[in-house]
């Protein structure tokens, strides 16, 4: 991939002609501003710039972006966006999927690039349901869901996508929610991290799923329940008007991590963590920690790169070629040859 | 035999051409033996055709009926077009591979038998109560049998191998006496194995050893038993460079040149499965030529991905057999409807569900034309042998990369899998068709769908300043390719990718055999020419009035064809299915197509179709039952084969 020159564009240059066609107060609008805000404070090239989906709401997102885009078919997008990636490097590809497209129909999709580690940035859009099917329960509808397709209440237990993501072998783990002010700052880290960087971002469905994530994304007491992750800083959560009060810390006997009455001066005593984003082991415990009597881990969790795919395959490439040439006549008559001349075949 | 006379039944020591099957167990070899006495063969100058057949467990319990692998060529200093019929000559390396393939053996042809492998425990595993070489029931045959396993324990005793590994070697005994039967150089074999085991010389030299002993164990038998040299001289074919070649390599290489010819660099994108898989292992070598393989998460993945390297700029290749095809169904349709250029290779087997994957079938011809959702109209190319489908693979780039249009390209088991000479093309003689991808707007809007005079839209490569556009599978205007659900939209959309695909240009049906008009023409698709083609020439000897009709291009067909099914009185379609192409005519033309089909995993012997051929000429003089005995003494010349029908009559069937 050749060095990205940074070019000046503005949010109106990343916008399509197209009317956006999802609900009023959908939280896909959120995250479209947030993107279009974005792109231009990272100097990103609109015609090397692609963005590909699968199917569901939040899969018409390419639409929305004057970009080139590709909305592909249900789950599909993680090998279609492999395919255009390998067959041209220099393509800056943003993968936009959703709970259903991602996890569901695509899971297997969604292993594989992550695992691959096809560089790219993958925004997962995650509203806990299916949106564009009228409303059934998703992967990650949360137990006792109740929807057209479980009429008493879903009883699948949910994956938890951050989870999927680093079992599966991401290097970037990132979290954010459509109206949150630092979704850009995720966004932007994702994109400076060179691999397949994985963000779920928590979705408003108001129409199916309305409000299902205001127990953390409310604003009021937004400091009690969000931790903010910051590489190298202490984990620290609580109201910054009353200043920060708990932490997260490490109960070494149990192996298992634990909220802490701590201060900005305090923390160190009481043991709280600081978040090291290259620390695998700690990451599983941050996007697993049960929401309630832990915060919601926000930002950027994870992040450690290592080679991406298509760099892999372009080294694999220089040592399979190494001295070699084509020449088409010279193959197509290699092997065990012999020549016939006039009427009888002369062994050769 | 371009000129010379047929052969006669009583002088067997230079018969036109010979059928031997190499049978033993999984384990023995017998594939290798097979394609390297293939490559002596084709060495040697014959005309040849194989058919390798092998179970589908890796290694089968040792001696039992399902473990059984066999390799048969038929090869001859005349046009050979199948593997043959039934062998002359079978090698059975123990008694399951005895009692699997006895049946096919002509009568009076000889048994070549491994007494070290008739063991009572062998025999029980054969479900034999006795030992056939014993007990009289081979009568009508010749039996030459002996102990290969003691003799190439022998011939390599010097190399202090155990008796496992001194064992392997069996094969080569076998294909150094097979060598010797039909005068074959060994040099070929010694060049091969000094190369294939360069890194460990004394299972080269063994190996050799044992090839040599087999020979001279010829020489010595020749005196005593029913053993006789045979020779057949080299088939006058064309002047020229020679190999041999499998449909899988010739579909990689076919797709090589074609990416070449467009000046494209190749995105092939494949999941292993029976028997396409030789095509991915074949280009993941072939770097340099600007191919990158993928081997993907499964069927799906493999496509998508090559749709995104289509999308991006590049040819985009996926292959599969049946099972995988309809797995990636959903993501042709996306192809078709982002009018983006992408090859699919289906290497049909036995269906359905897994079915038979080792075993050949043409029964994915529905679900090559219609099996998608929607009007999904896509083109079909079947390859009718393992060289045609060198030239098929480069007329698939070339449609899917004019046409803006996935294609799909259909071979088969047998044809992947089969090994037959080709004379090698010079790529300077194949018209380049380079690619013009759109890199500036036309007129003020950018109209991404806005068709060419083929009906093809513009091909955009992301990255191309001032063209960024979306695509996608929900419909769009024929137009900008913008979302639009309107029903004078979607009318006109399934109306142009119809128009699309009907108007692309095939070249007009050839009568193979015969000639235009006359009472029966024989249709056929993809690997059943060559028993097609015999089948057809023999009947036409014996005064039959029929011709054959060989059709590459399965949709759309050539817009002749129509009115040349309907010049002939019938029509019989032999096909190994359950009668799909017929259909297909029946409701395309109306024509009164006649299904002859079989699906038991085997290909057509020439002998069933000309049974068949026959039955619609039992009002002729002589052939009042319907039946003809066949009489190999009237076997036509090659030139015979194309006659000017001076010899048609009418058929009062």
């Amino acid at each position: 991939m050749n060095a990205p020159v940074k070019i000046e564009t503005t949010l109106k240059d990343w916008e399509t002609d197209q009317e956006v066609r999802w609900c009023p107060g959908c939280g896909d609008y959120a995250i479209l501003k947030a993107v279009q805000r974005t792109l231009p404070q990272l100097g990103c090239d609109p015609k090397n710039t692609v963005f590909i989906s699968g199917i569901g709401c939040s899969s018409r997102f390419p639409y929305y972006m004057e970009t080139y885009g590709f909305h592909t078919i249900h789950g599909r997008a993680p090998a279609v966006a492999t395919g255009a990636k390998l067959a041209n490097p220099d393509l800056d590809i943003w993968l936009v999927t959703g709970d259903g497209d991602g996890l569901s129909i695509g899971g297997n999709h969604m292993l594989h690039v992550l695992r691959r580690n096809v560089n790219m940035q993958i925004m997962l859009f995650n509203n806990e349901i299916y949106g564009l099917t009228k409303g059934q329960f998703s992967p990650t509808s949360r137990i006792g869901t109740r929807s057209p397709s479980t009429p008493v209440g879903s009883f699948d237990r949910p994956a938890n996508p951050a989870s999927f993501a680093l079992g599966a072998g991401a290097r970037f783990v990132g979290r954010g929610f459509d109206v949150s002010k630092n979704l850009p700052d995720v966004l932007k880290a994702a994109h400076a991290h060179k691999g397949a960087a994985f963000i779920e971002i928590f979705q408003n469905c108001i129409v199916y799923n309305k409000d299902v994530f205001e127990d953390f994304a409310a604003p009021k007491g937004a400091g009690d329940r969000q931790l903010w992750l910051e590489h190298g800083k202490p984990m620290l959560f609580g109201d910054p008007k009353t200043g920060l009060d708990k932490g997260i810390a490490l109960d070494r006997d149990g192996l298992h991590l634990t909220v802490v009455d701590a201060t900005e001066d305090s923390w160190q005593d009481a043991g709280v963590l600081v978040h090291d984003a290259t620390n695998r082991v700690i990451a599983h415990m941050l996007v697993e920690m049960p929401f309630g009597s832990f915060p919601m881990a926000l930002g950027v969790i994870y992040d450690d790169p290592r080679p991406t795919y298509e760099s892999s395959v372009a080294e694999e490439r220089e040592k399979s070629t190494a001295g070699k040439q084509a020449n088409l006549a010279k193959l197509l008559g290699s092997g065990q040859t012999w020549t016939v001349d006039g009427t009888a075949a002369d062994p050769v | 035999m371009a000129t010379q006379a047929a052969h006669s039944p009583d002088s067997p020591q230079s018969p036109d051409a010979v059928v031997v099957r190499f049978a033993g167990d999984s384990g023995d070899g017998m594939q290798l033996t097979g394609g390297q006495f293939t490559l002596s063969t084709a060495l040697a100058g014959n005309d040849l055709a194989t058919f390798p057949d092998f179970p589908a467990e890796i290694r089968a319990p040792q001696g039992t009926l399902f473990g059984v692998s066999a390799f048969q060529i038929n090869f001859g200093s005349r046009e050979i077009s199948t593997a043959g019929d039934a062998p002359d000559v079978l090698v059975a390396m123990n008694p399951a591979a005895l009692k699997v393939n006895l049946s096919a053996l002509k009568p009076g042809g000889l048994i070549i038998a491994d007494t070290g492998e008739f063991t009572k425990r062998n025999l029980d595993k054969a479900k034999y109560e006795t030992n056939p070489l014993e007990d009289g029931s081979l009568a009508k045959y010749k039996l030459l049998a002996f102990d290969i396993s003691a003799l190439t324990i022998e011939a390599v005793k010097e190399f202090g191998l155990g008796n496992k590994d001194a064992l392997r070697s069996k094969n080569m005994w076998t294909l150094g006496l097979a060598l010797w039967m039909f005068d074959r150089s060994r040099e070929p074999i010694h060049d091969w194995l000094n190369h294939k085991f360069r890194n460990k010389p004394d299972i080269a030299k063994a190996n050799i050893a044992a090839l040599d002993a087999g020979h001279a164990y010829g020489e010595t038998a020749e005196l005593a038993g029913p053993l006789q040299q045979v020779h057949i001289p080299p088939n006058p074919t064309a002047p020229g460079l020679y190999r041999t070649i499998t449909g899988a390599e010739s579909v990689s290489l076919g797709l090589v040149a074609g990416a070449q010819l467009a000046e494209l660099p190749m995105f092939f994108g494949g999941y292993p499965i029976t028997p396409a898989s030789a095509i991915l292992h074949h280009l993941a070598r072939l770097k340099e030529y600007g191919v990158t393989t993928f081997q993907a998460e499964d069927e799906i993945a493999a496509i998508c991905a090559a749709i995104g390297a289509s999308w991006a700029g590049s040819l985009g290749v996926t292959s599969s057999s049946g099972p995988g095809i309809a797995l990636k169904g959903e993501a042709m349709g996306l192809a078709i409807m982002t009018e983006l250029p992408l090859v699919i290779v289906n290497s049909q087997r036995g269906g359905p569900s897994t079915g038979l994957p080792t075993k050949t079938e043409q029964s994915d011809l529905y679900q090559a034309i219609y099996g998608r959702n929607g009007d999904a109209p896509m083109p079909v190319i079947s390859a009718r042998s393992p060289s045609d489908a060198f030239e098929c693979a480069i007329e698939a780039v070339r449609i899917a990369v004019h046409y803006m249009t996935p294609v799909m390209l259909l071979t088969d088991g047998y044809i992947a899998n089969a090994a037959e000479p080709w004379k090698v093309p010079d790529p300077a003689s194949y018209e380049p068709f380079p690619v013009n991808f759109m890199t500036e707007r036309r007129g003020e809007q950018l109209l991404p769908y806005k068709r060419n005079e083929k009906g093809a839209r513009p091909w955009i490569k992301p990255g191309t300043p001032d063209l960024m556009h979306r695509i996608g599978g929900i419909e769009k205007h024929e137009e900008t390719g913008n979302i639009d659900y309107s029903p004078d939209n979607h009318q006109a959309m399934t109306d142009a990718r119809k128009a699309k695909i009907d108007n692309i240009a095939v070249p007009d049906q050839e009568v193979s055999v015969g000639q235009e008009g006359g009472s029966l023409a024989v249709v056929g698709w993809g690997s059943t020419y060559g028993p097609i083609h015999q089948a057809v020439n023999r009947s036409r000897a014996k005064g039959m009035d029929v011709s054959q009709i060989h059709v590459r291009n399965i949709w759309p067909l050539p817009a002749n064809l129509g009115a040349l099914l309907k010049s002939y009185d019938h029509v019989l379609v032999p096909e190994m299915n359950t009668g799909q192409f017929k259909t297909v005519l029946r409701d395309q033309y109306l024509v009164d197509a006649q299904p002859l089909t079989k699906t038991s995993g085997q290909p057509f012997q020439i002998a069933e179709l000309e049974a068949e051929i026959a039955k619609f000429f039992d009002g002729i003089e002589g052939n009042e039952g319907g039946q003809v005995p066949t009489n190999d003494d009237q076997l036509p010349t090659r030139e015979s084969g194309h006659d000017d029908g001076s010899s048609r009559r009418k058929s009062s069937h």
